[in-house]
C-alpha cells in the first residue's frame, strides 16, 4: 500500500521519472527496430529492463555534474538530456549523430548535457570519473561525478585502484553498479567471490554497503539523492549496488539463451520498472490520462527523431581525417 | 648563467609551469614528500602544497585515469609514471582512453595533459625497468611523443608540454638525469616538433634521440677529430609530431644517414624514418638507410651485457665509417 499522506517524492517528480523512464525504454526498442532493418551496423548493448536507475539518476542530477557510462550507455546519455535523434543519429552514423558518427553506440559523448563519455573497456572509466571529481575538489565548486558499470567491472583492477582513490581523497563521486545478475553470458556469482559484488566489496574502501532494488524507481531515486547529496556536501563517494536484470542479450549477437526461461519470464512480467511505476502512478491516484498523454508525447518524439536521423545526411569522408588534434587535424609530421 | 642537471630541471620545468598557470598540478608516487625516486621532483611539494602536488597509491590506471578525467574538464595535469615500463599496467588508459577520446566525441573532449616518465637503460636494472619505449605511443594516433635530451630542452619542451591542448608523453632518460649545461635563462619555451641539430656537418645525417642524440653528438666529435668525416647530427627531440623537414633537409646535403635507436630492433622508430627518407629523399640518397638499435633481445642487466646492447658512441663510429668507407 502506498502513505499518500506522507509521500516524500510527490507527484511531479514521479511525472518526470515516468517520462524518463518512458522514453528510455522507447528508444532503446526504436533502436532494436533499427538494428532488425539493418539500419543501425557495428553492435549495440540494449539496456531495456534496467532504465528506472539511469532514469533516477537523470532526473537527481543538476546540469553541470558529471557523467560516465559503459557501452550500455544509450540511457544514461538520453538520462542527462541529450537528444534522441542525437543518439539515434550516432548509432546510425549520420551527420546528426552527437559525434557525427565518430564513436558510434559504445561511445556516446555529450558534455553540454554533461555526459562526458561512455566507455567501452571494462574499469578505465571508474579511475577517469575519479579525474572530474578531482577538477571539482581542486576547482572548490560543487559538481558531482557519477559513474555507471556493471556487475563485470567489480573483478577487473581498475575498479579497485578507483575506489581505493575516490576514498582517501575524499572525491565528490558516485559510483553506481548496475548488476543485471550476468557478466557478459555468465552468472557473475560464478566467478565473483562473494554474493553482491559491488556491496560486499565496500568495506574494504570504507565505504557503506548500499544495495537497492535497481528496478523500483522510487527507491532508486531516493538513493541517488541522498549519495549525490552526499557528495555535493563534501562527504565522500558512495558505491550503489542496485539489482536489475537486462531483458535482451548482452549484445546485439546475444539471444541470451543462457538464462532460464521462468527467470526471465519473472523479471519481465512481475519485475519491469516501467510496467510496475505505471501501477505505482496509479496507485498515487495520478489521473491516467496524465500518465496516457505522456506515453503518447515520448512515442511522438521517438517518431519525430527517427524521421529526422533517418534522413540526416552519413558524414562526409574527409571526417576521418579531422579532429585527432585540438588543432582539428591529424598531420603528425611537417 | 648556472649549471643545471637534467634532473634538476625537470623539477624547475614542472615548477615554471605550476607557478605560470593554476590550472598545472602533479600527481604521481612518491613524487611529493620523497621528490621522485630519481629525485627529480624534490622542491615541489615544499612549494606548491599537498593540493598539488599529490602523492597518489600504487594505481598507475587510477593516476592516468584522473588526470584524464581533469584534463577533461580544462585542467592541466602532469602525471609522473616512474618507470616508462609500468605503462604497460595502465596502456588501457593511455592508448584506448587518452589517445582516442577526442576523436571518438568528435572533438568536444581536449584532454591536456603531459604523462611524465623515466625512460631506458643505462643503469643494470634489467629488462622491466630499462626499456625504451617511444615506440609504443609513436604508433598510436592522438599521442604527442617527447624525449629532451638535455636541460634546456626539457625546459622548452616541458613548457611547451604543458601548454598543450593535446596529450603529451614525455620521456626522460635515466641516463641523462646527471647530464650537465650551462644555462642562461631558464623560463624558455621550445614548441614540440622541431627538431635541434647537436653538430653540424654534410657528410653523413646522424638521427637520434634522448641518450643516443647525445652519443651520436660523441660520436660525431671522434669521427671529425680522428677521420675526416663531418657528420650532421638530428637530435628529434620529438617523434610525434616529426620534423620531417629538418631531416629531408639533411638527407638531400648528405645522402647518407644512419639512425640510432635504443630499442630494440623490430618497428622502432628508425623503421619508420627510413621509409619516409625513401619516400621523400630517394633519389639523394648514396646508399641504404643504416639503423642502429640494440639487438631485438629484452635488455640483460650485467656491466657488461647492458653495455653491448645499448649502442655505444662506438658503435656509431664504427658504423658510420664502415659505411662512408666501406672499412
Amino acid at each position: 500500500m502506498v502513505d499518500k499522506l506522507n509521500d516524500d517524492i510527490g507527484e511531479e517528480k514521479r511525472l518526470q521519472l515516468w517520462e524518463m523512464m518512458l522514453k528510455l525504454r522507447l528508444v532503446e526498442k526504436k533502436a532494436y527496430d533499427l538494428f532488425l532493418q539493418n539500419l543501425i551496423k557495428g553492435t549495440s548493448h540494449l539496456a531495456l529492463g534496467q532504465e528506472a536507475i539511469a532514469g533516477a539518476f537523470g532526473v537527481a542530477l543538476k546540469q553541470g555534474d558529471y557523467t560516465f557510462c559503459t557501452y550500455r550507455g544509450h540511457a544514461h546519455t538520453l538520462a542527462r538530456g541529450s537528444s534522441i535523434e542525437g543518439v539515434l543519429g550516432e548509432l546510425m552514423g549520420r551527420q546528426c549523430g552527437l559525434m557525427k558518427g565518430k564513436g558510434g553506440s559504445m561511445h556516446l559523448t555529450d558534455v553540454d548535457n554533461g555526459v562526458m563519455g561512455s566507455y567501452a573497456i571494462i574499469g578505465a572509466h571508474l579511475t577517469i570519473a575519479n579525474g572530474t571529481a578531482l577538477a571539482s575538489k581542486y576547482n572548490k565548486t560543487n559538481e558531482v561525478s557519477v559513474c555507471f558499470f556493471g556487475d563485470g567491472t567489480t573483478n577487473i583492477g581498475a575498479f579497485h585502484e578507483a575506489l581505493n582513490m575516490a576514498k582517501i581523497w575524499n572525491l565528490p563521486i558516485v559510483f553506481v553498479c548496475e548488476n543485471n545478475l550476468y557478466m557478459e553470458y555468465t552468472p557473475i556469482h560464478e566467478v565473483t567471490a562473494v554474493e553482491h559484488p559491488a556491496a560486499d566489496r565496500a568495506g574494504a574502501y570504507d565505504l557503506d554497503k548500499i544495495i537497492v532494488d535497481g528496478n523500483d524507481a522510487d527507491e532508486m531515486l531516493r538513493t541517488a539523492e541522498k549519495a549525490i547529496s552526499k557528495a555535493r556536501e563534501g562527504k565522500g563517494p558512495s558505491l550503489i549496488e542496485a539489482k536489475t536484470y537486462r531483458h535482451s542479450g548482452h549484445s546485439r549477437a546475444d539471444p541470451g539463451k543462457y538464462r532460464p526461461d521462468e527467470e526471465v519470464k519473472d523479471w519481465m512480467e512481475n519485475k519491469d520498472p516501467i510496467k510496475n511505476y505505471r501501477a505505482k502512478l496509479l496507485d498515487f491516484n495520478i489521473n491516467e490520462k496524465i500518465i496516457s498523454e505522456i506515453e503518447e508525447k515520448i512515442k511522438d518524439q521517438v517518431e519525430k527523431a527517427t524521421e529526422i536521423s533517418m534522413t540526416s545526411p552519413i558524414p562526409e569522408i574527409k571526417e576521418i581525417y579531422t579532429d585527432v588534434w585540438a588543432n582539428g587535424g591529424s598531420e603528425w609530421h611537417n | 648563467m648556472a649549471q643545471l642537471t637534467y634532473r634538476a630541471s625537470v623539477s624547475l620545468a614542472i615548477a615554471q609551469s605550476m607557478r605560470k598557470d593554476q590550472k598545472v598540478f602533479f600527481i604521481g608516487e612518491d613524487v611529493g614528500a620523497a621528490g621522485g625516486v630519481f629525485k627529480a621532483t624534490v622542491g615541489l611539494l615544499e612549494e606548491f602544497g599537498k593540493e598539488r602536488v599529490m602523492d597518489a597509491p600504487i594505481s598507475e590506471q587510477a593516476i592516468l585515469g584522473a588526470a584524464m578525467g581533469a584534463a577533461m574538464t580544462g585542467l592541466r595535469p602532469i602525471a609522473e609514471i616512474m618507470f616508462s615500463d609500468f605503462l604497460a599496467v595502465c596502456w588501457d588508459i593511455v592508448a584506448n582512453q587518452i589517445a582516442k577520446t577526442r576523436y571518438m566525441s568528435d572533438g568536444q573532449i581536449n584532454i591536456p595533459l603531459v604523462i611524465r616518465t623515466a625512460n631506458g637503460g643505462g643503469s643494470k636494472f634489467g629488462a622491466q625497468h630499462s626499456q625504451s619505449l617511444e615506440n609504443w605511443s609513436m604508433m598510436i594516433p592522438g599521442l604527442k611523443v617527447v624525449a629532451p635530451s638535455c636541460p634546456s630542452d626539457v625546459l622548452g619542451l616541458m613548457d611547451s608540454a604543458v601548454k598543450d591542448p593535446d596529450p603529451v608523453i614525455f620521456y626522460e632518460h635515466k641516463s641523462l638525469y646527471a647530464f650537465k649545461e650551462e644555462i642562461e635563462q631558464t623560463d624558455i619555451s621550445i614548441p614540440i616538433g622541431e627538431a635541434n641539430t647537436l653538430h653540424e656537418g654534410k657528410d653523413i645525417t646522424i638521427i637520434g634521440l634522448a641518450l643516443m642524440a647525445q652519443r651520436a653528438k660523441e660520436a660525431a666529435l671522434i669521427l671529425k677529430d680522428k677521420h675526416d668525416i663531418n657528420a650532421k647530427v638530428i637530435d628529434l627531440r620529438s617523434l610525434v609530431p616529426l620534423d620531417l623537414q629538418t631531416i629531408k633537409k639533411s638527407v638531400i646535403e648528405t645522402g647518407h644517414v644512419l639512425t640510432v635507436e635504443e630499442n630494440p630492433r623490430l618497428c622502432g622508430w628508425g623503421a619508420e624514418i627510413s621509409s619516409l627518407i625513401s619516400e621523400h629523399c630517394f633519389k639523394n640518397l648514396k646508399g641504404p638507410v643504416t639503423r642502429v638499435t640494440t639487438p631485438h633481445v629484452p635488455l640483460p642487466s650485467a656491466d657488461i651485457l647492458e653495455d653491448n646492447t645499448i649502442p655505444s658512441v662506438e658503435l656509431i663510429v664504427n658504423e658510420v665509417i664502415k659505411k662512408l668507407k666501406g672499412e
